[in-house]
């Protein structure tokens, strides 16, 4: 037999070029293979310090991105009624100038009139410093409605928490466990991660209501009822502190176990901590039994002596753990019930985590110097990580929950020690090292200072003099007093309301509000819609700006068309929200491998356009022109003080601190599109301790002197907002929050149930309903993609067996599902590796008809649905007068998985509903049939 | 009928670790974005915005849900297919021109498009469904083990290997030999128990899967180990622990 002649090396590409992905908030670097000037095929870049080569699905099927029908063509100005669809196509000219007849006289007179929201744009240090030249204290982006309890939590307590603040030591680890988890965050590099770990068979254990994705591969699967994730992690720590099974030595020295505390209920300082003139943290030396602060050299904090100053006993913060996590009430037989986990499992994990962390450590041969001048030999790990994102989050118990599983690898010694979790710079850095919010307006003038940043207590909160909040989203504020990250999802709901206040124009940036991105979509979209007496849009304004046909577009008056990721400049900066690895910093670049065939700009330089007709400081030259040509020009020439900018990589004079190099970006392209500077080996843990680290961090300039912090297990700025509760201080609460700000923002971690519990019946509503992200979609993107839709283009709702068989359920069914605030009614299908009280689908995978160019009757639009309708952003009313929000009280995050529901089996309907009127398309519909070679 | 050869002299194939797939569907996009630029014609998509999208693919990742017989949880399988490469392959012998063959020095099972007549016996051959006609161009299409990546010239050495293999997140895919036992695909098979799929159809499959480990296993810690003695009962007791323990720690009391 004779086989035919074949080619095994075919030229692969004319080119490659080498950008930075985003389909989804990951950042690996990309291989671009372009042919004949266009995309021909994409792959992970091999030398970038994210992906190491490898891809995920959405970012395989970039090439479908760059050519989806749905891309928008030209500015839009609206022609027909917000909601229609309805526009005409106009040019940058008039859509730049109409722009700025709106915001000119906004920010002369009254710049708050601005509400200026991003939602998953990755150059918040751009927007933010575009919104305080503004001088409107009105931004945010996503992080609210996102995952800030994380954030916010583990900032508070030990200067970062996981994704971008940090990782688990992937090369040592032995014990592997992960809460919850949201797919996109951090994609490839936990994928990477789980298989480097199995491959030398550690064990992986899945706490999870869901047992999918990573939760399938996981050994050992801990189906928890959600919204008690922090009930189990507070049970593992008393059961490992009753069997003395912490790292003391640990304890002692890096953390503020042994700091003192005032303990005189009478006292103004009652459960604030003991300090010096100089504000420094006081313990005992146990060597001398003297009083001493915490950082001098040769001192050995004492965990146990109490001290009496002044009459008053100070104890340090073990003994309050002690009495706190000792208690019966975090006994596993106690909290098996709650959190739908057998007591025998709790103590068999527990064990597990004992065995690897004490049994296992393990010790690297590196000599390090630590703050207080003591040289160690070794650096001793105890090999136990953990990783969680918005499934703990997203609760209102979520802060306090990310807080205890900070507190846990704490107490295990497993935080920036060899094995455990690792920070990556320029984290870590602790609240105090952060700024403090800002809200001083004054007209024609810049915001007083950054938006967004972290509380010490209630002086540092956002208020108005009358006491009502100084955001439109609330921020800051008694209701949520460590809003880290604004609270995107009640924006729309204020400004209808006109609660604190009236605003003139709602821009936003990437973020489809009018959808999946919303509580309570339909309503949003009434508000969005709504008029007064006047007939007039009660939110007078509204720019919107996105690459393609989402829901939102509609309901914009003016559509500023951003491009596609491989059309653009963008970077990944260590000012914002950066790459960096444990072992390394790193930040990294997007350009334009292809040139835009549209009417489109990149949305950063428009807004620099935008801030150079407004006159903004800082984007206008002597002249009073454009200071920026474009965002590339800022990228390389802003600095945000002297010789720190937007890029650490090959500044003048080096890499961090530098004048700028008006050859950086070629630079970065020219290394693949990122930069890398490693950490001596020396520094790479231990680094808020580590002297080496901290003269590091200081030379790439993350900060200006070496600020060494002990972990907070105990957060003294909550207990100055309790202590306000209480009736200490001049800056007050409102009488109807006192009793939740003591009992949600507890200085030690704590778990209340979700609110949900306490406004919806849980015998009427008993069942819990999630979503998940899959791991091929990112949010709305995936389904204008005509290679990822086929993977996930239905998301039926999963039933556990125990629910499915109650109901009768049969293949093809449909059920009627009803909150306190709605329903809808969805197809159902039946999966038992399942928490039995827990219901879920996959996220945004529902479309409103006639959006991102599918057909009308595309299954997406047919039956895809969303659970955001049956989830509000208020709770619903108990009697006692007052509308609470449905957000986690001390940071405001969103309680998306706090929702509980009921089912009832229900003929089919032809569609999902509720069903929503067709979107006219400004984009048409895509293509019927793709067959194509780039060049064949 | 088409023959196969008799022996190959190499049996190029994968390795698939179903303890570690969980099931991203990155192997899945890569392929297709490879083998639409690349191998034969392009790997079409119709109704690719509408109701009832469906496109060609060479491999595809199922989702199998596995009840324990004794009553521990359920379990999720991701299970990725494609060809499997056969040494026995039914879609050759089964073949009417001559356009589906086995290579005799790599044993790649390929079509040659411009033989095939799209009469799909070959599909209907395949006990494993890993054969899927395009819609568009009316040929046979089929996993080419990257044939035109594996000994590619204008590629670096560690980019020769397929696609769904060098994109892999977690890892689960490995490419190699599995006729040189000392090769690493071999050792994994060996060590891991790599098995065929379906033995019982005879098709000899070169590809191999490693089954998941046991789940699980956390309920058989026994919890009365030393790991969680107490060393108190009460907050007073555990700080008298406290202060012995402390004194013992490197510069606490003598």
């Amino acid at each position: 037999m004779t086989q035919p002649k074949l080619d095994t090396s075919p030229p692969v590409s004319d080119e490659v070029r080498r950008t930075t992905c985003y389909m989804c908030a990951c950042r690996c670097g990309i291989n671009v293979h372009m042919k004949g000037g266009k995309v021909a095929y994409i792959e992970g870049n091999r030398d970038h310090p994210v992906n190491r080569g490898v891809l995920c699905a959405k970012g395989s099927a970039g090439i479908m991105q760059v050519n989806a029908p749905s891309r928008l063509r030209a500015p839009l100005k609206r022609v027909g009624p917000r909601g229609s669809g309805e526009f005409e196509e106009i040019s940058w000219d008039e859509a730049l100038e109409l722009a700025t007849s709106w915001l000119k006289p906004l920010r002369d007179k009254a710049p708050e009139k601005l509400a200026f929201f991003t939602g998953r744009d990755q150059s918040q240090s751009f927007t933010g410093w575009w919104a305080q030249q503004f001088g409107t204290p009105n931004f945010a982006a996503h992080g609210g409605f996102c995952s800030v309890n994380m954030a916010a939590a583990g900032i508070y307590t030990m200067g970062g928490a996981f994704w971008e603040f940090g990782q688990p030591d992937w090369d040592h680890t032995k014990l592997f466990i992960l809460f919850g988890v949201a797919e996109d965050h951090d994609s490839n590099p936990i994928k990477m991660g789980l298989g480097k770990i199995k491959a030398r068979g550690a064990r992986v254990v899945g706490v999870n209501p869901i047992r999918s994705g990573y939760n399938a591969v996981a050994d050992d699967w801990l189906g928890i009822t959600p919204g008690t994730d922090g009930l189990l992690i507070l049970s593992l720590i008393h059961v490992l502190m009753m069997a003395g099974k912490i790292d003391l030595d640990y304890l002692a020295r890096y953390t503020n176990a042994p700091v003192l505390v005032n303990g005189d209920p009478k006292s103004p300082d009652y459960g604030l901590l003991l300090r010096d003139a100089q504000g420094r943290e006081l313990v005992i030396d146990r060597a001398t039994g003297r009083l001493t602060p915490f950082d001098q050299p040769g001192v050995r904090p004492d965990l146990s002596a109490s001290h009496r100053h002044a009459g008053v006993t100070h104890r340090p913060v073990m003994h309050l753990m002690a009495e706190r996590y000792l208690d019966e009430k975090y006994a596993p037989e106690t909290v098996a019930q709650e959190t739908g986990i057998p007591a025998q499992k709790i103590r068999a994990l527990a064990s597990e985590i004992a065995r690897v962390a004490f049994d296992e450590a393990i010790t690297l041969n590196r000599e390090w110097t630590d703050f207080r001048g003591e040289t160690h030999k070794t650096m001793t790990g105890r090999p136990v990580s953990f990783h969680a994102m918005r499934g703990i989050s997203a609760h209102s118990n979520g802060f306090q929950t990310a807080r205890a599983l900070h507190v846990l690898q704490i107490l295990l010694g497993a935080v920036e020690t060899p094995g455990g979790m690792r920070f990556k710079p320029p984290y870590p850095k602790p609240a105090t090292a952060h700024p403090k919010p800002h809200c001083g307006v004054t007209p024609g003038a810049p915001l007083d200072g950054p938006h967004l940043g972290y509380v010490q207590g209630p002086d540092d909160l956002c208020l108005r003099d009358d006491g009502t909040a100084a955001r439109i989203d609330k921020a800051y504020t008694w209701e949520n007093p460590m809003s880290a990250h604004g609270l995107m999802h009640m924006v729309i709901s204020n400004a209808h309301a006109g609660d604190p206040y009236k605003i003139d124009t709602l821009f936003m940036y990437m973020a489809n509000m009018s959808w999946n991105s919303s509580m309570n979509t339909g309503g949003v979209m009434k508000m969005l819609t709504d008029t007064d007496d006047n007939g007039d849009y009660v939110i007078p304004r509204i720019i919107y700006s996105d690459a393609y046909s989402s829901e939102m577009v509609a309901y914009a008056d003016l559509v500023l068309p951003d491009t596609t990721y491989l059309e653009r400049h963008d970077c990944i900066s260590l000012l914002d929200r950066p790459i960096c690895e444990a072992d390394a910093a790193a930040d990294a670049i997007r350009w334009p491998v292809v040139t835009p065939d549209r009417e489109v700009r990149g949305f950063q330089s428009v807004l620099l356009d935008l801030g150079a007709r407004l006159g903004l400081p800082g984007m206008v030259d002597d002249a009073g022109g454009p200071k920026y040509a474009d965002y590339a020009d800022y990228i390389v020439n802003h600095e945000r003080k002297p010789g720190i900018g937007p890029l650490a990589g090959w500044r003048t004079g080096g890499d961090g601190r530098g004048a700028p190099n008006p050859d950086q970006l070629q630079r970065y392209i020219d290394n693949g599109g990122f930069w890398v500077g490693h950490i001596p080996e020396n520094a790479a843990y231990y680094k808020p301790w580590n002297t080496a680290y901290q003269d590091w961090a200081v030379d790439l300039g993350l900060f200006d002197s070496p600020q060494p912090y002990l972990f907070q297990l105990y957060v003294e700025p909550l207990r100055r907002f309790q202590l306000a509760a209480e009736g200490h201080g001049d800056r007050q609460p409102p009488d109807h929050l006192r009793e939740r700000i003591k009992t949600t923002l507890d200085p030690l971690p704590v778990w209340y149930a979700p609110f949900e519990d306490g406004h919806a019946d849980p015998v009427e509503y008993p069942i819990h309903a999630l979503t998940q992200r899959p791991m091929a979609m990112y949010h709305s993107w995936g389904s204008q993609n005509a290679w990822l839709r086929q993977l996930h283009g239905v998301n039926p709702l999963y039933l556990p067996t125990k629910l499915w068989e109650k109901h009768g359920f049969e293949d093809g069914d449909w059920a009627q599902v009803s909150s306190v605030h709605g329903t809808i009614t969805v197809p159902v299908a039946h999966m038992a590796a399942l928490n039995e009280n827990t219901v879920w689908t996959w996220n945004a995978i529902g479309k409103r008809k006639g959006t991102w160019a599918l057909d009308e009757n595309a299954p997406e639009a047919r039956k895809g649905f969303l659970l955001n309708h049956l989830i509000h952003e208020l709770l619903p009313p108990r009697g006692d007068g007052m509308r609470w929000s449905n957000s986690d009280p001390v940071t405001g995050q969103a309680a998306w998985f706090d929702l509980r529901v009921k089912i009832e089996k229900v003929p089919p309907p032809d569609r999902s509903q509720p069903a929503y009127p067709a979107i006219k398309s400004p984009v048409g519909q895509g293509p019927d049939t793709l067959a194509w070679k780039v060049r064949k | 009928m088409t023959d196969l050869p008799t022996t190959t002299t190499r049996k190029l194939g994968l390795v698939i670790d179903l303890d570690t797939c969980v099931g991203c569907h990155a192997c899945v996009i890569s392929c297709k974005g490879w083998n639409t630029e690349n191998y034969g014609a392009p790997l079409s998509d119709t109704d690719a915005y509408g109701a009832d999208p469906s496109g060609t693919f060479l491999n595809r990742v199922h989702s199998y849900e596995v009840q324990p017989d004794t009553g521990g949880a359920a379990q999720l399988v991701h299970f990725p297919k494609s060809c499997l490469h056969c040494e026995n392959a039914p879609c050759v012998t089964v073949c009417p021109t001559g356009a589906s063959y086995k290579r005799v020095e790599d044993g790649i099972v390929l079509v040659n498009e411009s033989d095939c007549i799209g009469c799909g016996l070959c599909a209907w051959a395949c006990p494993y469904g890993a054969r899927e006609m395009d819609a568009v161009e009316k040929v046979m299409k089929k996993c080419t083990l990257c044939v035109d990546r594996i000994y590619n010239e204008n590629l670096s050495h560690e980019d020769r290997e397929p696609a769904c293999v060098r994109t892999c997140p977690a890892g689960a895919r490995h490419f190699g030999d599995l006729a040189d036992s000392s090769s690493k695909v071999s050792q994994l098979v060996a060590e891991r128990g790599g098995i065929d799929l379906m033995p019982e159809q005879g098709t000899a499959p070169v590809n191999q899967y490693l089954p998941p480990r046991p789940r699980d296993q956390l309920d058989q810690i026994d919890v009365l180990a030393p790991y969680l003695e107490p060393v108190a009962d009460a907050p007073r007791g555990f700080l008298g622990w406290l202060d012995r323990a402390l004194d013992a720690l490197p510069g606490g009391k003598e």
